[in-house]
């Protein structure tokens, strides 16, 4: 099968490799922890793990977005304060 | 009730990832790879990084467009969701009314979108439409093809037509499964028709309203068939909202770097605004 038509690139395979990796260990999490672990945190309403992880790489994307248009391109401080905030979520989210 | 864990299952769903994967994860992932490269054609491709992404943020012509994109939904969500609560509560719930009514509403719902366009466009014009000519015809300055206010308003009233019975369907579907015995405990109570309102028919219609107002965010803010058609995105770029600017610049430019890039800003800015409405409505119905 020829994929040159996606136009694929090692960055870009990188990202979703990581993104399907942590799909992967949040399948592997829900097997080992099944139920998602509901809770309420600071946004008050409850969310599962999954909500959790949707927040974080949404609110990821946004970072990156914010930091490229008011800060430059360099986005290697973007995606540490993305980490942080994911790390964030899942702790008090 | 202890809940039934069953792996088969997943061979039932496994179709509909099949099609979700085609239709839109590859292409999604095509559009992220096409974002940070620079193309000419011929299937050759040049690495451009981030570059396409700062290009669109720094663009006014995207903000504007973003901005009459909001805009545009706000009016449409403002106008489309009561109505449609409006109408759907002054249907009638029995007899011969119901099919009549039924079809009526669902009748602008089967026109293409395309077709709609042409529809409003004609309709609109003063010198053969009976819009137009009415308004020209009672003194009142109308043309949308010179003047972006007009534009706007024909686009919005184009819009309430077309999906405005799609809130209604949902909203009368809503209220039809209300039992009869809120309404006679309501009649008991002396309750006022505001307070069946506000207590019986609204919060039974909450799930449906989140349905339509969920929909009708997404469909006006993914705009793009009826005022293409209509306006083309003008008078100037008046109506050129953000799906016309990528198109102009995707297709009419053939710049399909910073076309995907917008697009996948585009589909973020969408994933969150849907998020943010599904979860307001989703826990301020749990917490009911």
């Amino acid at each position: 099968m020829n994929f040159t038509w996606m136009a694929w690139t090692a960055p870009t395979a990188l990202f979703f490799l990581t993104i399907l990796l942590l799909l992967v260990g949040m399948s592997v999490w829900e097997y080992l922890v099944p139920g998602g672990s509901p809770r309420k945190g600071i946004l008050q309403f409850e969310t599962t793990r999954g909500d959790r992880l949707f927040i974080s790489l949404l609110g990821s994307a946004f970072i990156n977005l914010a930091w490229l248009g008011l800060v430059g391109p360099n986005l290697w401080w973007a995606l540490a304060l993305a980490v942080v905030y994911a790390v964030g979520v899942f702790r008090f989210v | 009730m202890e809940k039934t864990w069953n792996n088969k299952a997943w061979f039932l769903v496994l179709p509909v990832l099949v099609l979700v994967a085609f239709s839109a994860v590859i292409p999604l992932m095509t559009v992220v790879n096409y974002s940070v490269q620079d193309t000419f054609g011929n299937n050759e491709f040049f690495w451009a990084g981030t570059d396409w992404f700062s290009q669109i943020l720094s663009s006014s012509r995207f903000w504007d467009a973003l901005g009459r994109n909001l805009i545009f939904s706000f009016i449409i969500l403002a106008i489309e969701i009561p109505l449609g609560i409006f109408i759907a509560l002054n249907m009638p719930k029995h007899g011969i009314g119901v099919p009549v009514c039924l079809v009526l509403m669902a009748l602008p719902l089967l026109i293409p979108w395309n077709v709609v366009g042409t529809i409003w466009q004609v309709f609109g014009r003063v010198d053969i439409g009976l819009l137009g000519h009415a308004l020209e015809a009672i003194g009142v300055d109308y043309n949308y093809v010179r003047n972006p206010a007009d534009a706007w308003a024909t686009v919005i009233l184009m819009d309430v037509w077309h999906w405005t019975s799609l809130v209604v369907l949902l909203c009368y579907a809503g209220l039809v499964s209300i039992p009869d015995a809120y309404y006679q405990a309501a009649k008991i109570d002396g309750a006022s028709r505001w307070a069946v309102f506000r207590y019986i028919q609204l919060p039974k219609m909450k799930r449906v309203l989140l349905i339509a107002v969920l929909l009708r965010f997404m469909d006006s803010f993914m705009i793009y068939t009826e005022p293409f058609v209509v306006t083309g995105g003008g008078p100037g770029n008046s109506t050129t909202f953000l799906s016309i600017d990528l198109v102009k610049m995707a297709i009419g430019q053939f710049d399909l770097g910073p076309a995907a890039a917008m697009s996948i800003i585009y589909f973020l800015i969408i994933l969150l605004m849907s998020w943010v409405f599904y979860t307001v409505m989703t826990s301020s119905d749990a917490d009911a």
